[in-house]
């Protein structure tokens, strides 16, 4: 049977990057997008600087360029929302259209925090694919249980991954028996549009009651387990003195690339 | 959630559980005059009485729909009903349940309802942990459960990406590491291909728990568990030898059971 893999998008790997403690992954990820948000726009050097050091990470751990940079595409048409800055910034025009009886002037300053705020977008979300291509999601759970992250969420995230496999699967199961059932010896092309919804409304309607009896389920075999409504986990290991030194090493890095945007004007 | 309640149970040790003086052996499960009926209004147990000594492996069967399920689950508290259930010789109760489910062990139909955690190792570890025991015991559980069941190198695997052979093993692993006296198993085999039954089979004849299986599959039954009980639309209307009742084929044809 086929599985959907929606989640999984570690890559196998035995790079430095791969063998770092998640923990400090987790928390060097954080700052770095920090870091970036702490830049002006036009900030281009500290930007070429942070730039440079994903691209050398990247090589670092091995994962093709190409697929990490597919990854890294998804925010951009989220980002692409802020292209209105590029007609409300004001600022010293460089074109101005006519509209009927309205002026639009795209301005310089305005460009220049668009392109700024793509570009931050796109770096902090090729960090986030980074990290997520070289950290299993277990460890990740457990680097956010180190970190103090709220138990409940901690453990919402963990029934999601563990079960979004499951339904995907169900989902794919019943879709399957659709079409099955879907044939027509006359070929005349699938259903009307109303039918069609009617089906999917259907199947919508059907996963959600299968995960909901699930969910009993689950909760009557966390019960038979001793489970009383506290959440329990192991504490991770201590940390090794090079994972805390690349840790503090990096963090430097950042800030150090954060004051020169701030001097250098 | 963490203030619900901080109270660790006392299991007994492994090993160390009690005997009596005199050597005979000791009811392990008794249902007394056990009534159940779902918020539906359908009457799933009537009036159910069984006594199941310590060691004893005892086959549940009967149509779908008959109640076994629904026996399994009063076992441990999970669903309560009207009568006595006494596991152990203590009456399972709101004041005891820590104790009663460190010591039933039960392994649920589909083992993705057993299996909730991201890895095998968190998976295994979770009953250990949850009756509150430190982490050293906990990984030596863990390792222990895996190695009963023949799964020592899944540790660290991600649970979905496991055969089904491989996750109704680690379910039982998962209810082994908390070394429980009984367990309760609904349709272990169930949807097995033929070389994952035979290995399941040889894994529970292996053990040494008193067992209550629910099941379908007469040959398990007559392999492996030498008693049997049948359970139809709620009723218990046979409980003897296994060898015997499956000579009965009239009584087998009426409660929409075959032979081997």
């Amino acid at each position: 049977m086929t599985h959907i893999h929606v989640l999984d998008q570690y890559q196998e790997g035995n790079s430095l990057v791969h063998r770092l403690d998640p923990r400090v992954k987790l928390i060097l990820t954080l700052t770095f997008i920090v870091a970036i948000t702490a830049l002006r726009h036009g900030a281009w050097l500290s930007l070429m600087l942070l730039l440079l050091t994903a691209s050398i990470i990247i090589a670092v751990s091995g994962i093709p360029p190409f697929r990490i940079l597919k990854r890294s595409m998804i925010a951009i048409p989220f980002a692409l929302v802020a292209i209105t800055l590029v007609f409300t910034t004001t600022g010293e025009p460089l074109m101005t259209f006519r509209l009927a009886s309205w002026y639009l002037s795209i301005t310089h300053q305005g460009t220049i925090a668009f392109a700024s705020i793509l570009t931050k977008a796109w770096l902090a979300v090729l960090m986030a694919s980074l990290l997520s291509m070289t950290t299993t999601f277990p460890e990740l759970l457990s680097a956010m249980r180190a970190l103090r992250l709220p138990k409940v969420i901690v453990s919402i995230i963990s029934f999601m991954y563990r079960y979004i496999f499951v339904i995907a699967d169900e989902a794919l199961r019943l879709q399957r028996a659709r079409e099955a059932r879907s044939a027509d010896p006359q070929d005349r092309g699938g259903g009307s549009l109303q039918w069609r919804a009617k089906v999917l409304g259907g199947m919508i309607g059907s996963l959600f009651l299968r995960s909901y009896e699930r969910s009993e389920r689950i909760y009557a075999a966390m019960l038979s387990r001793g489970f009383d409504g506290t959440i329990r986990t192991m504490t991770g290991r201590g940390l090794r003195a090079t994972d805390l030194m690349i840790c503090i090493a990096f963090i430097a890095h950042l800030l150090a690339v954060v004051v020169l945007a701030a001097v250098y004007t | 959630m963490e203030e619900l309640s901080n109270k660790r149970g006392t299991s007994p040790e492994p090993g160390k559980r009690p005997r009596f003086p005199h050597g005979k052996s000791r009811p392990a499960i008794e249902f007394r005059g056990l009534s159940f009926t779902y918020p539906d209004g359908r009457q799933a147990l009537d009036r159910i009485s069984l006594t199941i000594q310590e060691g004893e492996k005892v086959a549940l069967v009967g149509p779908n729909g008959a109640g076994k399920s629904t026996l399994l689950l009063h076992l441990n508290g999970i669903l309560k009903g009207q009568g006595v259930v006494k596991v152990m010789g203590a009456q399972v109760g709101d004041g005891n349940l820590r104790v009663i489910r460190s010591q039933v062990g039960l392994v649920f139909q589909h083992p993705d309802d057993q299996l909730f955690s991201p890895t095998v190792f968190e998976d295994v570890a979770f009953g250990p942990l949850h009756m509150g025991l430190d982490e050293k015991e906990v990984r030596q559980r863990v390792s222990w459960a895996l190695a009963q069941v023949g799964m020592e190198r899944f540790e660290n695997r991600i649970s979905h990406h496991l055969s089904l052979g491989e996750k109704k093993r680690i379910a039982i692993a998962t209810v082994l590491a908390m070394r429980p006296a009984i367990m309760a198993l609904d349709e272990p085999s169930g949807e097995l291909d033929p070389r994952a039954r035979r290995g399941l089979i040889r894994l529970l004849r292996a053990l040494p728990q008193t067992m209550l299986v629910a099941t379908h599959d007469m040959r398990l039954v007559e392999e492996l568990l030498p008693r049997t009980v049948i359970l139809d639309e709620g009723k218990l209307v046979a409980d003897g030898q296994t060898s015997k009742l499956l000579e009965d084929a009239e009584l087998l044809e009426k409660h929409g059971l075959e032979l081997p």
